[in-house]
């Protein structure tokens, strides 16, 4: 790990297992997913759709279990472990200690209720506080979210509410009990940029203000280099590279990570002929590749690749940096880079999709 | 790829309204208010052209492009299809029209119907317009083909594909008739990055291979960019502003658009810390009841008296970059002076033409 912002870590993931009993035979979602989280850090946990991303959050507050799932490793709150504690001990944490916001704002308030109401449960679940001291905490975190009229507003339903305005609700909702960390799944994908800006400014404004620590789950590299301190790169229920902003934006070191950095349509260079996509499909996840997952991707593979690479330091002088690729730092450097100073990942071959 | 200002029209959309009625009342229904979904654009699509039509949710891109396509009527205005009025054309004029124009929706999950296999759902359209049975099966084993998916999987069904193979079939279904626009409502925003750019380089590929026009409708402008050869930014149901696509993003003149270009964040942290950004406040006001003036007056930084009484004309720049602000951003007292108040600018607007001293 990279010298630590503020000392000891708030959260720790050790070697996180999820898999889920299906029809098709045991689904592996989650690969052996290792984290730490440190007071008031922004961690960005990036993937596509499939990637185990969402499920190891929602893994951390509990929300994956069920009678066909089965869990390995440990996750470490404040001396409570998450990934198989009781449900009462789950509860005392969940909300109160580390809260989520979800996706989709549309659906993941409940609409028969007044927005106050909802907020005024999740505080009043959490501590002894009588009714119209918790109603006006409420009022004041709408406030703080940046809800206009905010004292009017809290016997309003959610669907008077725009997208954008829910999402701050959600975000008041999560933040009602001063949680030092804050789950954030995909929270500004169902929103408009200009909406979507307003939101991430807002969210770390709270950071600062609140000291709360974030895991913002996201596909999307832009909202990653606007707010995130480090990041994760998750492929196939594997983190295949972490390291720190600037480490993972200008020091690539897995082809995926090349990939995904070259395929995004950028606003401010003049516009590539082609977009640089990755050829091929994620692998479906009853039925991945041995070695490296993203071996049938990828044009740099070789022979040592049907081997699990491990999650390890390979850069000298960047300790917090690790990858999943057996390619030697030297090569890497030179083969990612696909035009001078632009990084990128060349198609493997002719086939592309099927 | 023309230029944009041809006569070969494909589409012609002249001062179009899209208004919803609002109602109340027991017994009798009584118009209260009405939504302003789209108020009076005018707008031509050339052929073998890709305009992009960009906005936030709710400005009116979608209930346009529906138009376009004929599945909502237009309140007031002039629609025409290859110099055809099609405004208020029935059923029947519409009917050999269909074919020529298509739609790709932007939820592959919901666009497919889950029971019927591939290559029903893309011999419909086919059987529909009389192509006889025992030919349906190779033409869609060609145009899945094309569209880069396996000829063997035309007996599967939707669900046995991921996101961007159903974005795919969607695409190889609006193929099927040989149509010549196809309007593509957001085409991408569901799928993941670096399949969003196998969809992008697939739709500019059949472009060229089928001589395609494209009205491709997305809330993104980083998406449109790759595909476009003009851009039209909406706000509220009106055009803010049209530009040759480029250029748009080098030398955005409506404040508006620098704000959408400013919002997106750039993957890139050293220039995301060093970037000039306005975060405009706010959102977009009610259409029901529009404010006057200028639309977006009530979010702009840069909204003076003049933006609050009159609503500002489409005001024409070099290169044919159209623009409707009363303050308009990157452009040289030299320009300002040549511009003049362009005819498709809205009925309702101001004459008045920015002055160079603002």
């Amino acid at each position: 790990m990279s010298a630590p912002p503020s000392g000891e870590p708030l959260l720790t993931v050790e070697d996180l297992r999820v898999s889920f009993a299906t029809e098709e035979g045991i689904v592996q979602a989650v690969e052996g997913v290792s984290l730490s989280l440190r007071p008031g850090e922004i961690l960005a946990v990036v993937g596509e759709s499939g990637s185990g991303k969402s499920v190891t959050a929602m893994t951390l507050m509990g929300l994956t279990r069920s009678p066909n799932a089965r869990f390995e490793g440990t996750a470490h709150y404040k001396g409570t472990e998450l990934v198989h504690a009781s449900e009462d001990e789950l509860r005392r944490v969940r909300g109160a200690e580390i809260a989520m916001i979800f996706q989709d704002p549309m659906t993941s308030l409940n609409p028969v209720m007044r927005i106050g109401a909802q907020i005024v449960e999740q505080i009043q679940e959490h501590e002894a506080l009588p009714d119209q001291q918790a109603k006006e905490r409420a009022v004041e975190l709408l406030d703080k979210v940046g809800i206009p009229r905010a004292r009017e507003r809290i016997d309003n339903y959610p669907f008077e509410f725009s997208g954008g305005m829910r999402q701050r609700v959600m975000i008041a909702l999560a933040l009602s009990c001063n949680p030092s960390v804050l789950i954030a799944d995909e929270p500004t994908t169902a929103l408009d940029v200009t909406i979507q800006a307003q939101i991430l400014q807002r969210m770390r404004e709270l950071r600062d203000e609140t000291g709360a620590a974030i895991i913002l789950v996201t596909h999307d590299l832009g909202v990653v280099a606007d707010i995130a301190d480090r990041i994760a790169v998750m492929y196939s229920g594997r983190i295949v590279e972490q390291g720190t902003l600037d480490e993972i934006f200008y020091d690539p070191q897995h082809p995926y990570t090349w990939g995904l950095l070259g395929s995004i349509a950028r606003v401010d260079r003049p516009r590539p002929e082609r977009l640089p996509a990755i050829a091929g499909l994620p692998p479906s996840l009853a039925n991945r590749p041995d070695g490296c997952h993203f071996r049938p991707r990828c044009p740099h593979e070789f022979s040592k690749c049907v081997e699990v690479p491990p999650l390890e330091t390979r850069v000298q002088g960047e300790p917090g940096h690790r990858d999943r690729c057996w390619l030697g730092p030297d090569d890497k450097k030179e083969r990612r880079e696909v035009r001078p100073g632009e990084i990128g990942l060349e198609a493997k071959s002719e086939a592309g999709a099927a | 790829m023309s230029d944009g200002n041809g006569d070969g029209a494909l589409v012609d959309i002249e001062h179009l309204k899209v208004f919803f009625p609002i109602k109340e009342g027991f017994l009798v229904d009584r118009e209260v208010a009405r939504v302003h979904a789209v108020n009076d654009v005018t707008l031509q699509i050339d052929e073998g052209e890709t305009v992009g039509l960009v906005g936030e949710s709710g400005c009116g891109k979608t209930t346009m492009s529906r138009t376009i396509m004929r599945l909502i009527d237009a309140t007031e205005g002039r629609l025409s299809f290859r110099g055809e009025d099609i405004t208020h054309a029935g059923r029947k004029q519409l009917e050999p029209l269909r074919r020529q124009m298509q739609m790709v929706f932007q939820d592959p999950f919901a666009s497919l119907n889950p029971r019927k296999r591939v290559v029903q759902i893309i011999g419909q359209p086919l059987r529909l317009h009389g192509t006889p049975r025992d030919k349906v099966e190779g033409r869609v084993k060609k145009l899945l083909d094309e569209v880069g998916l396996a000829p063997e999987h035309l007996n599967r069904y939707p669900h046995e594909f991921s996101g961007g193979q159903r974005q795919r079939i969607g695409v190889a279904r609006a193929l099927a008739l040989e149509p010549k626009l196809i309007v593509l409502d957001e085409p991408v925003s569901a799928l993941d990055v670096s399949v969003q750019a196998q969809i992008i380089n697939l739709l500019d590929d059949l472009q060229d291979e089928f001589k395609l026009t494209y009205l491709f409708v997305a809330h993104d402008l980083s998406v449109v960019r790759h595909v476009s050869d003009r851009i039209a930014v909406m706000y509220l149901g009106k055009l803010m502003e049209v530009s040759p696509s480029e250029e748009l993003y080098t030398k955005p003149i409506h404040p508006y658009t620098f704000a959408l270009l400013s919002a997106i964040p750039i993957p890139d942290p050293e220039e995301n810390r060093s970037r000039e950004r306005i975060v405009v406040s706010g959102e977009p006001p009610n259409p029901i009841d529009p404010p006057p003036g200028c639309v977006f007056h009530p979010r702009c930084p840069r909204a003076t008296d003049i933006c609050r009484e009159v609503e500002p004309p489409l005001v024409r720049y070099r290169n044919g970059h159209l623009a409707a602000c009363h303050h308009p951003m990157n452009v040289s007292a030299e320009e300002i002076k040549e511009a003049v108040k362009d005819p498709t600018s809205p009925l309702s607007c101001g004459d008045e033409l920015p002055s160079a001293a603002a």
